[in-house]
């Protein structure tokens, strides 16, 4: 941040100059102020499920006081059933929403002018997963299969791959549990890697029991968890947008950094919260998180948070192929960069 | 004390090592026995609880299922009111106290074409029965898509969910018996909707923790995914599943188990899902797939064995420390008599017998020793006392011998030159005894002014007969040489008077022989003695003289007198078997041979001069051996007629007196 304003020159230096001098003659106008906090901007951000390692980044940016060294003090909404990141962001409950890009395309092309500030995962993470007693051991195989896909812009990805294939399914709805697959309801479960897939075999499953087709290696590499806000909210201020979005950025590398504190943080939310809390499962999530959201860069550091152009014309091309969606925005128009605006 | 100490230390070691040592192997066998006995009778009794607690789980479980497929089948056949659902569930509870809820929920437009949904539910709620509206009061969710709901009707079978929080339901932990209802189309049958009974997890968890296993061993419920319903540590219920805690401890051996528990199986196993060891006994709750599983806590279960145990080690240990003592002092008193016994009999063996032993006590081998110890004491001092007597005397008959040596030797000529007034003869002689007193003489002494007699003798055998003997045999020939004065009626007049009272058989080997000074004649006879040497300018040679008989063991022996003329010069040399038959140490004898080479080297040599050159010769020979027989030598040298030397083959001028 402080790289770029050095970079661009001399007529900033000047603004700046000047910015000081009407600082400083205020202050003499108002000696109190001489002596107050810095104010903190008040800013809230709902992930878009309750709390779990998926999101361990900004629970633990906020626990370890990362927010608040980028000026901000941050709530974190409640998510999970009920509380739509989206409906958060329209009704102002909330600034800020995590989401996935699918769902922020389509929210996009409703008329909702969402903006991605940051692209915290960069794969999909998405599976769809059977049983080798079912003998499903190919895409094609899962045509006219009876197939478990969650409500919303959730089956946005497998739908979208189905139709790429031509394979049509019977589609089941799915809520947050993984029984109807393994009583046998559905032949075919759509899951993520982080999440559905341990509780599979943390139900007394054998991976090698399981087919499992991760999306991203079929083509539809639809990047998720991401943060958004409305662009009215980013453009207002820009300066808080880069704050919630580098210190983030920050949370994540910490919990990567120290993974048994980033679980105890994340316990504590998942009690306060009250929802069931193992911690075995939160470990796995949290090292799939890593995985997706360093893909390639075990032990690099953190990507900046840019939403891949192609991954982005990618998502955008095959749902509007699919019917998903009219059309999709400019990806300048759909992404704001604080480093890239000044 | 040392030898005392040692013993009494190696005993308690030795002894109380291996009590010690068959008392471990006994302690841990009993132990492992016992514990062995004890897991059998464990297995047998964690089966029995494990599988009438299941059985009591499953029968409730059971019995709602059955009531719920009775509603179902009911709703399959009639048409209900809104109120006729209600009451039917109503009348349901009301019959079966352990239903918590049920539901009776449709599908979309399956209670009638204008409501999407309908599901009516009651449940109790603070005493009372409540009734609610699913499809209303499920707020995110709807009741279509809850796993209650949704499984059944896409298995198109009766299940049991797994245990949830119904939030906007009964808002409890339950478990859900779901069975779906159907109606006709066409033949074809279709779910019409789905009837449901629920169960409170609390109230299987109070039946579950009612039983008393031991003081800290438990009863745990785990649900079909593995999940544990109900366990001591609460923060267990509904977080931790049975592969959960396998992955945590990564225990591969835990998570095989949980299969096998969700499979369906049942077992025994040494396991308790913590790291305090245990066993466990898992037995299937059949109706909802669920697992019974009871913990025995392997301290407790075998406090008792290990408590005896330790009982028996705390007495073993007092029992060793007492066996120590008892040995300590059982090997004292052994040792301390063998102690006093030690030190008294150590001035006895440096030699004073007259100590006093320790009195015998017991009869014992101590006693037994004791015993022995001055039986032996006595027994020395008698025989050190003969033996002092016996060295006395044999002193005494040593000095005696000695003295006869002496008269012995006395008794031989030993004056040399033993005729200095007579130059015509040299005569030289001398005795070695092998031992004090020998059987060897010699003699030599005129009988007349011109007649010198002169002999050698060897009496068999040797010491005081063979010098008694000696004695005689010197004193008969001196005499009857004297008197006779031809060497054959000598010897044979001597013969008879030794024969006549010979009882011992005692012989000696003699020759005798007379010079005649004036004439070199000389005259001998021989008894069995050695031929003598002659030594004359020719060289030197043995005569051939006629053997003749032994002096001595038969009377009447003839013996001839021979003759020879000596010339000037010749030596007549005499020697006794002592000196051919000198051994040395190889046992070779030096031999006639020998003698005559020595005799040969100087003719000019004095008689004294040619004695001592053999004698030292046999010396050297025998190299210091000790010779078992007398060494006697006699050298006559004649040199008074003027006849020179003889030569060496001239014929000897022998004829019969």
């Amino acid at each position: 941040m402080h790289e770029r304003q050095r970079s661009t020159g001399s007529l900033l230096f000047q603004a700046f100059s000047l910015m000081v001098v009407v600082a400083l003659l205020s202050l003499a106008a108002y000696p109190s102020l001489l002596h107050a906090e810095p104010p903190f901007k008040k800013a809230s951000l709902i992930p878009l499920w309750s709390p779990q390692a998926q999101f361990a980044g900004y629970y633990v940016a906020l626990e370890k006081g990362l927010y608040r060294r980028y000026g901000v003090e941050l709530t974190i909404l409640n998510g999970g059933s009920g509380n739509s990141p989206v409906e958060a962001l329209q009704s102002g409950r909330a600034d800020y929403a995590v989401m996935w890009l699918t769902t922020a395309l389509r929210h996009r092309d409703a008329g909702i002018r969402l903006v991605n500030i940051s692209q915290v995962i960069q794969r999909s993470s998405m599976m769809l997963i059977s049983r080798k007693s079912s003998r499903i051991d190919s895409l094609q195989g899962m045509n006219g299969k009876k197939v478990g896909l969650w409500d919303g812009d959730l089956s946005i990805p497998p739908l979208t791959l189905f139709s790429r294939r031509g394979i049509t399914i019977r589609q089941v709805p799915l809520t947050n549990t993984v029984n109807l697959f393994l009583r046998g309801g559905i032949e075919v479960t759509s899951a993520m890697w982080y999440n559905e897939y341990h509780v599979i075999l943390n139900s007394g499953v054998d991976a090698d029991e399981l087919n499992a087709v991760f999306l991203s290696e079929q083509g539809v590499n639809f990047p998720e968890d991401g943060i958004y806000g409305l662009e009215k909210t980013v453009k207002g201020d820009p300066a808080l947008a880069a704050a919630i979005a580098d210190a983030s950025r920050e949370g994540w590398q910490y919990a990567f950094d120290h993974p048994e504190e980033a679980l105890d943080i994340v316990m504590k939310y998942m009690l306060r919260a009250h929802v069931p809390a193992n911690r075995m499962h939160q470990k796995w999530m949290l090292n799939r998180m890593r995985d997706i959201i360093m893909p390639g860069t075990a032990f690099g550091k953190l990507p900046s948070g840019t939403l891949d152009r192609k991954d982005y014309h990618d998502a955008g091309n095959a749902m509007q192929r699919a019917g998903l969606i009219g059309g999709y925005p400019d990806y300048a128009d759909f992404t704001w960069r604080h480093d890239a605006v000044q | 004390m040392r030898f005392s100490k040692s013993i009494v230390i190696r005993m308690i070691v030795v002894i109380t090592l291996c009590s010690a040592g068959i008392f471990a192997v006994t302690l841990v066998v009993n132990y492992l026995q016992s514990r062995s006995m004890l897991e059998m009778e464990l297995e047998e009794n964690a089966r029995n609880l494990a599988s009438s607690l299941a059985n009591r789980v499953d029968a409730e479980l059971v019995s709602v299922a059955k009531v719920t497929e009775g509603m179902a089948r009911s709703l399959d056949t009639a048409e209900y009111s809104r109120e006729g659902l209600v009451s039917l569930i109503g009348s349901m509870l009301d019959a079966n106290p352990s239903v918590y809820g049920s539901a009776i929920a449709f599908e979309p437009y399956a209670f009638n074409k204008q409501e999407r949904l309908y599901a009516p539910y009651l449940f109790r709620d603070e005493g009372a029965v409540k009734a609610i509206r699913l499809d209303a009061s499920y707020r995110y969710v709807p009741y279509l898509y809850q796993d209650w709901y949704q499984i059944p009707v896409e298995l198109q079978a009766p299940v049991w969910s797994e245990p949830y929080f119904d939030d906007g339901g009964g808002n409890a932990t339950m478990a859900t018996c779901s069975v779906p209802f159907y109606y006709s189309s066409g033949g074809k049958r279709e779910v019409k909707g789905v009837v449901s009974a629920d169960i409170r997890l609390d109230s299987l968890t109070q039946l579950i923790s009612s039983v008393r296993i031991l003081k800290t061993g438990y009863a745990m419920l785990l649900s079909r995914n593995g999940m544990v319903l109900t366990h001591p540590d609460s923060s267990f219920i509904m977080n931790e599943s049975i592969f959960s805690i396998a992955e945590e401890r990564r225990d591969p051996v835990l998570r095989e188990m949980g299969r096998k528990m969700i499979a369906g199986e049942s077992g025994f196993v040494h396991h308790s899902l913590t790291d305090e060891p245990g066993w466990m006994y898992y037995a299937p709750i059949r109706s909802t797939g669920w697992t019974l599983a009871v913990v025995f806590p392997e301290a407790e279960l075998f406090e008792n064995v290990r408590s005896l145990s330790l009982t028996m080690a705390g007495i073993g240990t007092g029992g060793l420390l007492l066996l120590a003592l008892v040995v300590a002092m059982a090997t004292r008193s052994i040792t301390l008599p063998l102690r006093a016994l030690a030190s008294a009999t150590g001035p006895m063996a440096s030699g004073n017998f007259d100590v006093e032993l320790p009195a015998v006590r017991s009869n014992d081998e101590i006693g037994m020793l004791t015993s022995s110890f001055r039986m032996m004491g006595k027994s020395l001092k008698e025989y050190i006392r003969n033996l002092t007597e016996t060295t006395a005397q044999k002193e005494r008959i040593q000095s005696e011998l000695q003295m006869a040596t002496d008269i012995q030797a006395s008794l031989l000529p030993r004056i040399f030159p033993a005729f200095p007034e007579r130059p015509e003869f040299d005569i030289f002689a001398s005795m070695d005894a092998a031992k004090e007193v020998g059987g060897d003489f010699y003699d030599f002494f005129f009988i007349d002014d011109s007649h010198l007699c002169f002999l050698i003798a060897d009496v068999a055998d040797k010491g005081v007969p063979a010098a008694l003997y000696m004695m005689v045999a010197k004193t008969l020939l001196k005499s009857e040489a004297q008197r006779l004065r031809d060497p054959g009626v000598i010897l044979e007049h001597v013969n008879n008077i030794l024969a006549e009272d010979n009882e011992s058989c005692m012989f000696a080997t003699v020759f005798c022989a007379i010079l005649d000074t004036a004439s070199g004649e000389l005259i001998f006879s021989n008894a069995g003695h050695n031929p003598p040497l002659l030594v004359g300018s020719g060289g030197v040679r043995y005569l051939d003289v006629k053997p003749g008989f032994l002096l001595g063991p038969v009377p009447d022996s003839g013996y001839e007198t021979e003759r020879i003329t000596l010339r000037n010069g010749d030596v007549f040399f005499l020697y006794t078997d002592g000196v051919t038959e000198a051994k040395n140490r190889e046992d070779e004898l030096f031999g006639e041979q020998r003698l005559l080479e020595i005799l040969q080297g100087d003719f000019s040599m004095a008689v004294e001069d040619m004695v001592h050159a053999v004698r030292s010769s046999v010396a050297g020979f025998a190299e210091g051996a000790a010779q078992s027989d007398d060494i006697t030598m006699v050298a006559l040298q004649y040199t008074g007629n003027g006849i020179s030397s003889s030569a060496i083959d001239a014929p000897l001028i022998i004829s019969k007196s």
